[in-house]
């Protein structure tokens, strides 16, 4: 493989994130925090309506994902990522909270490049469907934040050596497309 | 001749079923999974199809769910018409089943009520029931967890009889195109071409239930079939959409009598992670 594998440990600094390359292959260890539809739209009504955040997200990543639930003896059930589009209308929100990178699975609309551009973020690829072995790379589980909402509540998650994918880097250039684009049969 | 059955006793096959698609991969779509990567080129689309073997084999061994989105279930009966039924409404049974296997298999609940006030039924009900009353005094059961990455990518559209299999072809594949990675390639394609709206998008979603590799029996529609797979596979979509030859594991097109006036064409996904179990009673 042509790109670096890099192993990296929370919490991240910006520098580390402004130096990865779109295709890097990351293994991350440390914390991280989930959240999806529902949860950012309450992070959303939070800053709307002038209330605190559940939690600091400066210098975190957050984790697109729902999982199943934890088999009795077990920290969790099976997890991995959701499809990130879906989120695309929060990314700015979260951007400007102090998050550095997104993990998820997908494409995501142009201007999210762009976005990832402006504040020096990433976008992250994980592996759509390998929810049995991204289950067990992690370590803990323990709910921060809503509760209520069952699986989309916001949870810190601790993984090891959770293989990423560089999607989108900082210099806004996207491993979808140069990958398709490599691959593609034109006649 | 009469064959009696109570509704009550599909309770504990459903879940058994919901658990069983849940956690194992067919031998079908194990083997599909593994032609692929002997022919995938790309090597991150390679390391892909590695991991989701491996966890296909992981999730099984330790009875997880393959994916985390264990879906929206789709239920199919097909009911022999000599059988009749007591008990509770079969309805209720179905759910009853979808119920028990979600909560004791440790599934995610992923049902919300009401699609506009979006609170969670906490137990994966209702589920989508399909039944046919067929000749006999069998019943057959599919069911097929429907996670909503794939789902959510499909697609409907009323062509005019002029647009014709050209337009077939080319609304089958922007569909397909336009979901690229987000459906989770390889993909099933299923596709349903004629019937009313209604009918037109369940065969779309019963085509999916074809084993991966088996043809159309009709020439014209296994030749298609093959045609769109092979311009899915030149995409250079590519597992999970980070670029490959392998974007699509197989097409299948089921078609039915149609309106002199319409060309109907749906398409429905199915990711790489098919999920289905059945069983004959």
């Amino acid at each position: 493989m042509e790109n670096k594998v890099i192993k990296l440990t929370t919490p991240l600094t910006r520098d580390q994130i402004l130096e990865l390359n779109a295709g890097d292959v990351v293994y991350l260890t440390g914390n991280i925090y989930t959240a999806r539809d529902a949860a950012h739209r309450r992070i959303q009504d939070n800053i709307e309506n002038n209330r605190p955040q559940p939690l600091d997200l400066e210098n975190q990543i957050i984790f697109y994902v729902g999982p199943t639930p934890a088999k009795p003896g077990k920290v969790i059930g099976s997890a991995a990522p959701t499809t990130s589009v879906r989120m695309d209308k929060y990314v700015e929100m979260t951007l400007k909270l102090g998050v550095l990178g997104m993990i998820g699975k997908g494409e995501r609309a142009d201007y999210v490049t762009d976005l990832y551009k402006k504040y020096g973020g990433v976008y992250f690829l994980s592996i759509g469907g390998a929810s049995a072995m991204i289950g067990n790379q992690i370590k803990e589980n323990e709910i921060v934040a809503y509760e209520d909402l069952g699986t989309e509540s916001i949870k810190r998650f601790y993984v090891e050596d959770m293989r990423l994918i560089v999607g989108i880097d900082s210099k806004g250039k996207s491993f979808f497309e140069e990958q398709v684009e490599k691959y593609k049969i034109v006649d | 001749m009469s064959r009696l059955m109570t509704t009550e006793e599909l309770i504990p096959v459903i879940a058994k079923l919901c658990m069983d698609a849940c956690y194992h991969l067919s031998d079908n779509v194990k083997k599909a999974l593994a032609d692929a990567y002997e022919k995938e080129e790309s090597p991150y689309g390679r390391d892909t199809l590695k991991l989701l073997i491996e966890n296909a084999e992981m999730a099984s061994k330790e009875e997880m769910p393959v994916c985390h989105d264990t879906g929206m279930t789709v239920v199919m009966m097909e009911i022999g018409q000599d059988i009749t039924w007591e008990g509770m409404p079969l309805e209720d049974a179905v759910n009853e089943g979808v119920r028990k296997g979600y909560v004791e298999g440790y599934l995610r609940k992923s049902v919300y009520l009401d699609p506009l006030d979006r609170v969670n039924s906490n137990d994966n009900t209702p589920c989508v029931l399909h039944t046919d009353i067929v000749p006999g005094d069998k019943v057959k059961i599919f069911v097929m967890p429907k996670g909503g990455g794939s789902e959510n990518m499909g697609g409907y559209t009323n062509l005019v009889p002029a647009d014709g299999v050209e337009g077939v072809k080319k609304f089958i594949l922007d569909t397909v195109f336009a979901a690229g990675g987000k459906a989770c390639p390889p993909i099933v394609v299923g596709v349903g071409i004629g019937g009313t709206m209604d009918k037109t998008t369940l065969i779309a979603k019963q085509a999916l239930l074809r084993p991966i590799g088996d043809r159309h029996p009709k020439k014209f529609y296994a030749d298609l079939e093959e045609e769109l797979l092979e311009e899915i596979n030149k995409s250079g979509i590519g597992p999970l959409g980070m670029g490959g030859r392998m974007t699509a594991l197989d097409v299948h097109i089921e078609y039915y009598p149609c309106h002199i006036t319409a060309l109907p064409v749906a398409v429905n996904i199915q990711c790489h992670s098919v999920r289905q179990a059945s069983i004959k009673l």
